[in-house]
């Protein structure tokens, strides 16, 4: 997939000023925010859950060539074959090879992040091969020609009117002035369509929740169903997975079954969680004939021992970018890649680089919902900082930037001087309120001012109030608990 | 170097790892063998009535419908008053389970029972779970001639025969049931996890039953 990150200011401010857009984000802030605050409060044990979550990774990764060795010794045992891939090339290579071996012309997909990172669709049909998506959100925007907005509901920033059309072009089989006004009967008629895809195809390619070491298996989760069909019926199943994936136990998995569903949608346990083992087994009368797992690699092993590490914890459950006001705000096409929102804004540059995506750590005001809410307790507020700091070291930010900064850094190792500017920086303000308590217009800071006035600082600086004696009263207890 | 030798080495190094690791390993051995527990939640704990209780609150809030029978013989009468409720023809598929070839199907004479794995056509799966769990009111199924998996997934109406004495309180207690079945370090090929009918949020975060999995799922409660 083209990273169009460096045009995110542009694509954000169009997103902002587009109202269909606003109109199916709002769906986000009303809908998921709401549901895992309900889930979240659904279980007594949920922070201790997440504590053991965070705990379990941790061990995952100090261990993780060992866990790997050990999966891989168990999916050999059951019959399936591992295959090791350093880059997407790699990845895009031995799925390639597998579906041409097998003659595949259809290849229905499970929903998979990881696909669209090494962009598995666009070279299969290169190869002549017809990837068909599944998941109801991916088949949207597959037919639209677009990328996921979010990792785990694609199509959020689609109204049901924008879905009804596409149906009507797309299906071309069926009645042009069918009735398509409920979603109800865009579901009806999705399932319909995909069921003959599920039937003809030759190969079925999902992703994977976990990887279990103990037992070589790969776990999925899903609502619609469609990941199952996608794997139980075509020729060869092929799970692709990134190496941080592993589990060690099925008991570990429990745990992150906990806090998965919960954070993500607000569901106590989402309504397909399937543990698949090898191919079909001697007295199977169904299942894939062959089971194969890629292991995609593509700059993961290389965060191990950075201040990027804790990344590698992520279960994709997407609350971080729920609770984002930036991403509230502008989606996550801006984002400009496959990963959108503060998850995206830290991996991205990872698995990318930070020379084409530094606006992305920028996109964020760092206030720190995404690291409250994230069932992995994930600093990513820490990393967004850690990304700034990099690109600072690299001189990668614009010229202005730079010079505020080394500005500002100048005054503040001078106290004496930071303090007079600070207090002629307030009287230079209040003249420009001019006694109406806001400015309209701001010398070189039309960027505020453009969209908002700017309040003008109230009463003298904080350190001069300090230093003639004014404390601050404490907070009485109403006013403590308006504020939380 | 294969791609698999680079990966390891890279992550490795990356660990600043030690030639000899056999802390490493013996650390990772243990876990594996050990397979520990975690937190359980405290509700899972329940026992008797409280847990089928449980069970039967959890399902039903996610839209799965529960019945319960005081015994086998009862469940052929269950299954038809299922398809007579939702205006369905007589007939269902199910596997090959000793479990459910035993019911006395003879009692619904206009009942017809076809037994294997399903082509798609097949209106209503009828398949018993390896456990309840009441934790989510969720039922485990294992694959195989017993219990295809596609049953579970293309018919529109899936009905599951769960035994109250089959019933467990949280996941972990499927794991011991799946150890001492299939043995330790080893699973069915496929072991679904099923809370309730399919279901999708993809437009507009509305959720919607009856995604491409069933769009019911009736829980028949036995003892």
């Amino acid at each position: 997939m083209k990273v169009t990150t460096p045009a995110f200011k542009e694509k954000a401010t169009e997103a902002m000023r587009d109202p269909i857009l606003q109109k199916a984000l709002g769906n986000v802030e009303r809908g998921f925010v709401a549901k895992r605050k309900k889930g979240a409060a659904s279980l007594p044990e949920f922070e201790e859950l997440r504590d053991a979550a965070r705990d379990l990774k941790i061990h995952v990764l100090k261990h993780l060539d060992l866990y790997l060795e050990a999966y891989e010794r168990k999916v050999i045992a059951s019959g399936g074959k591992v295959h090791w891939a350093e880059s997407a090339e790699d990845a895009r290579r031995i799925v390639t090879d597998i579906c041409k071996r097998l003659g595949a012309k259809t290849v229905t997909k499970g929903k998979s992040m990881i696909t669209e990172e090494i962009a598995l669709n666009d070279h299969l049909e290169a190869e002549g091969i017809r990837p068909v998506e599944t998941d109801l959100g991916e088949y949207i925007i597959q037919l639209r020609g677009e990328h996921p907005s979010h990792i785990i509901a694609p199509a959020v920033h689609l109204t049901k009117e924008q879905v009804a059309s596409d149906f009507r072009r797309v299906h071309d089989h069926l009645a042009p002035d069918r009735d398509l006004t409920e979603p109800t009967t865009l579901l009806s008629e999705a399932r319909t369509v995909l069921r003959r895809e599920f039937q003809v195809a030759d190969v079925g390619i999902t992703g994977a929740n976990f990887l279990i070491a103990e037992t070589g298996t790969s776990v999925i989760v899903t609502n619609e169903g469609n990941g199952d069909l996608t794997q139980t019926l075509p020729k060869a199943h092929v799970v692709l997975a990134s190496i941080e994936k592993i589990v060690p136990t099925l008991e570990d998995v429990d745990t992150l079954m906990r806090v998965l569903a919960r954070s993500a949608t607000g569901q106590e346990m989402s309504v397909y969680t399937t543990f698949s083992t090898g191919p079909r087994r001697s007295d199977d009368p169904d299942g894939p004939g062959e089971y194969h797992v890629v292991l995609l690699d593509n700059g993961r092993s290389s965060m191990l021992g950075t201040e990027f590490e804790d990344m590698l914890r992520c279960i994709r459950c997407g609350a971080c970018m729920n609770h984002c006001p930036v991403y509230q705000q502008i989606g996550g096409h801006a984002y400009g890649w496959v990963y959108p929102g503060p998850m995206g804004s830290v991996l991205t540059p990872t698995l990318v680089g930070i020379e084409k995506t530094g606006h992305l750590p920028n996109a964020s005001t760092l206030c720190g919902r995404c690291e409250s809410v994230c069932p992995m307790r994930i600093p990513l507020p820490r990393m967004m900082r850690a990304w700034r700091a990099r690109e600072w070291e690299k001189a990668l930010n614009p010229g202005t930037q730079r010079f505020g900064l080394k500005l500002w850094a100048f005054l503040a190792k001078r106290p004496a001087l930071y303090r007079l500017a600070a207090r002629a920086g307030r009287w230079g303000l209040g003249w420009l309120a001019g006694g109406r308590g806001r400015i309209a217009r701001l010398p070189l800071g039309g960027g505020w001012t453009r969209h908002r006035d700017m309040p003008a600082p109230q009463g003298a600086t904080f350190m001069d109030r300090w230093a003639a004696g004014e404390r601050p009263s404490r907070p009485t207890p109403s006013q403590t608990e308006a504020q939380s | 170097m294969t791609g698999r030798d680079t990966i390891l080495s890279k992550i490795r190094r990356a660990n600043a790892s030690r030639q000899d690791d056999s802390g490493r390993r013996a650390t990772v051995a243990e876990r594996l063998a050990a397979h520990p527990t975690g937190i359980v939640p405290g509700r899972a704990k329940l026992e008797g009535e409280e847990r089928v209780a449980l069970f039967t609150e959890k399902a039903e809030s996610v839209f799965a419908s529960v019945v319960r029978v005081a015994s086998d013989a009862e469940v052929p009468k269950a299954v038809a008053d299922y398809l007579r409720s939702k205006n369905l023809p007589q007939a269902v598929r199910r596997g090959e389970d000793p479990r459910l070839a035993a019911l006395p199907f003879d009692s619904e004479p206009q009942l017809t029972v076809a037994v294997g794995p399903s082509d798609g056509t097949d209106l209503v799966g009828l398949s018993h779970a390896l456990a309840g769990i009441a934790e989510t009111g969720t039922v485990a199924l294992a694959s195989g001639r017993d219990n295809p998996t596609t049953l579970n997934f293309l018919p529109e109406h899936h009905l599951v025969v769960v035994r109250c004495d089959e019933m467990v309180g949280d996941y972990e207690s499927v794991w011991a049931r799946v150890r001492s079945i299939w043995g330790e370090g080893r699973m069915p090929r496929a072991l679904n996890m099923i809370t309730g009918p399919s279901r999708s949020g993809d437009i507009e975060q509305t959720m919607l039953l009856g995604a491409h999995g069933p769009r019911s799922l009736h829980l028949i409660v036995v003892g």
